[in-house]
């Protein structure tokens, strides 16, 4: 029962890590670099994100200082490596709410465009706002979930602690430098305008180092594993790192201005740039937003559910199913421009293909509460998973069919898109994640359970509400715009100017911001809840000396 | 060589390719001796401790 204890032998490789010491050295060395680079520039956009490097490398300089005066980081070899996912799963809830807030704010601007709307302040305007609620929940809430729970998952399931000595934590602080400087360059104005690649090279740079430390820490941990077979959720996180890493790297293939300049220019050109763009822009979704949740998906269903999984058989066939076929999907966002009618045919045939997949792994997860039906009525929890899973089979039911030409000739660049997204996102991912999350933060910090299940009930349905009136207002006003666009006069002239096709949306705009209201909301209880689960009396004191602990068959 | 050679050859194998790769997944999947190890492992989460 002594739950962080780990059996023996996972002490050897841990040995070749680095030392504070030498962290402290680099940390320092970037931190110079930083400060020349600053001080040698003369782009103030360049300055501007100079000077969160530094900032960030000379706090990080005294961490480390704190480390090495408080007698080095320590190891623990018996132990699962657990401060850095709790401190992952408290970055979750930060950028959760700071990102769905943004959303908000942008659905607010859309519905009132006078609200907000401060002619001196250029980063509050929307253009601005967008991009920072889209990395925001995506790379920054979804990127921190998948870290942690992977950190969580990986050790679990290989019954190994975390590789690396202190680099998981620097990919963890890490990760959070390359949000911020992320974020606040697009509140400057520091963008390469790709959707879900608006970085610009230094921060890319940094993630490509954090990402490459990310990927040793997984697979250090994979190597030394006590368990022969690797589990089926850690296929699926290695399968999200590896990707993610090719598909940064392939996208921003580009040379800087100047070394001492935020701009660069991308070495693909015209059609190329735009395949490669939604070549990387669909396996983001494909990669980030599916793989590694339905890696969460097999470790916290069954966990939660207390039934192995439905078909191991099955989640392996639809793995590499969903990971061959992902890959060739993203053409179906170029139909009808200057990408060969062929490569569109491809993309929209693939992602047809993808409904198969997709769809064995929510009948496989579905499928594991058979035999526990009747938890969806006691545990909310257990209800948000499994809703999830739902959203995730509308989303990717929705998806195939919206990727068809002519199904896409009604709507594409219409809100119908946004609805989808939103029912991938909020639905399937929010929902996965904060179910993940409720099994996590408890074990974590070793409580009984939850403070409060009423309160995950309040967030179970004010969420769900929210989501069902965001994707409905949005299914109404996409098809709306997308006929109106499409209306001709009898005399052959487009029948409504594009201002119309706007002011149209007003009502489901404002249903949308209301739905997005309660999305956040729910996570404000969520944030609540959890924040008094925490600080709740902990069942460790009483479990640890009960039971001496094996670990150490090798010490 | 000229781009519709490299483009059909590309093509062919690409589809020979992902059909063998599919086999060669369904047989490990279904393969008997395989079936012991799977059933342990889907209660892999089940078994790990918090």
């Amino acid at each position: 029962m002594n739950s962080s204890s780990t059996p023996a032998r996972a002490q050897a490789p841990d040995d070749a890590a680095l030392g504070p010491a030498i962290w402290l050295i680099l940390c320092l060395i970037a931190a110079l670099v930083a400060t020349i680079a600053t001080a040698a520039s003369r782009d103030a956009l360049f300055q501007f994100e100079g000077y969160i490097f530094i900032a960030a490398f000379v706090l990080g300089s005294f961490g480390l200082l704190a480390v090495i005066t408080r007698g080095g980081f320590p190891g623990q070899p018996d132990k699962y490596m657990d401060g850095v996912i709790k401190a992952g799963a408290i970055a979750t809830l930060f950028w959760g709410a700071a990102g769905m807030l943004t959303g908000v704010v942008i659905a607010a601007q859309l519905a009132f465009p006078r609200i907000f709307y401060l002619p001196d302040a250029g980063f509050l305007n929307f253009g601005r706002l967008r991009p920072l609620h889209t990395s925001a929940v995506i790379f920054a809430f979804g990127g921190n979930a998948l870290i942690a729970t992977s950190f969580y998952v990986v050790q679990r399931t290989c019954r190994a602690r975390l590789f690396g000595g202190l680099l998981p934590w620097i990919v963890f602080w890490g990760y959070q430098l390359f949000i911020v400087t992320a974020a606040l360059g697009y509140l400057a104005g520091v963008t390469r305008s790709q959707e879900y690649a608006e970085p610009e090279w230094m921060s890319t740079l940094w993630l490509v180092i954090v990402w490459v430390a990310y990927l040793l820490v997984f697979l250090g941990t994979i190597w030394k594993r006590q368990e022969p077979h690797i589990y089926v959720a850690n296929w699926f996180y290695l399968a999200f790192i590896v990707t993610i890493a090719i598909l940064v790297l392939i996208n921003n293939a580009e040379v800087p201005v100047s070394l001492l300049d935020h701009r660069s220019y991308p070495l693909w050109a015209g059609v190329q740039s735009a395949l490669v763009q939604w070549w990387y822009g669909h396996n983001a979704v494909g990669f980030f937003l599916t793989a590694g949740f339905l890696a969460m998906m097999y470790y916290f269903i069954p966990k939660r559910a207390e039934r192995p999984i439905y078909s191991y058989r099955l989640s392996i066939v639809h793995f590499w199913a969903l990971i061959f076929i992902y890959i060739w999907a993203g053409p179906h966002h170029l139909h009808y421009t200057a990408l060969p009618q062929w490569a569109q045919t491809l993309g929209m045939t693939f992602s047809v293909m993808l409904w198969m997949p997709s769809w064995g792994g929510m009948i496989n997860g579905l499928m594991t509460l058979s035999g526990a039906w009747d938890r969806l009525r006691t545990d909310p929890v257990i209800r948000m998973l499994v809703v999830s899973l739902a959203f995730y089979g509308m989303s990717t039911f929705e998806g195939p069919v919206m990727s068809i030409r002519t199904v896409n000739s009604l709507s594409h660049y219409t809100d119908w898109t946004i609805g989808h997204v939103h029912s991938g996102a909020l639905g399937w991912v929010g929902f996965v994640t904060f179910g993940s999350l409720y099994c996590m933060v408890p074990w974590l910090w070793k409580k009984k359970g939850l403070y409060s299940n009423a309160l995950v009930e309040w967030h179970f349905w004010i969420a769900t509400t929210g989501i069902l009136l965001y994707i409905t207002s949005m299914w109404v006003s996409g098809i709306m715009e997308g006929l109106m666009w499409r209306e001709y006069t009898p005399q052959g002239f487009l029948a409504y100017s594009f201002a119309e096709t706007v002011s149209a949306r007003h009502v489901e705009n404002v249903v949308r911001l209301a739905g997005g209201l309660m999305y956040l909301s729910g996570l404000l209880i969520m944030i609540y809840n959890l924040w008094r689960t925490i600080r709740a009396p902990s069942t460790e004191r009483e479990a640890v000396p009960a039971v001496a602990p094996i670990p150490a068959a090798a010490e | 060589m000229t781009y519709e050679t490299v483009a059909s050859a590309v093509q062919q194998g690409g589809a020979v390719y992902f059909a063998l790769l599919f086999a060669a997944v369904l047989v490990y999947a279904f393969w008997p001796k395989n079936r012991e190890k799977f059933e342990k492992a889907a209660r892999a989460a089940l078994d790990a401790e918090e």
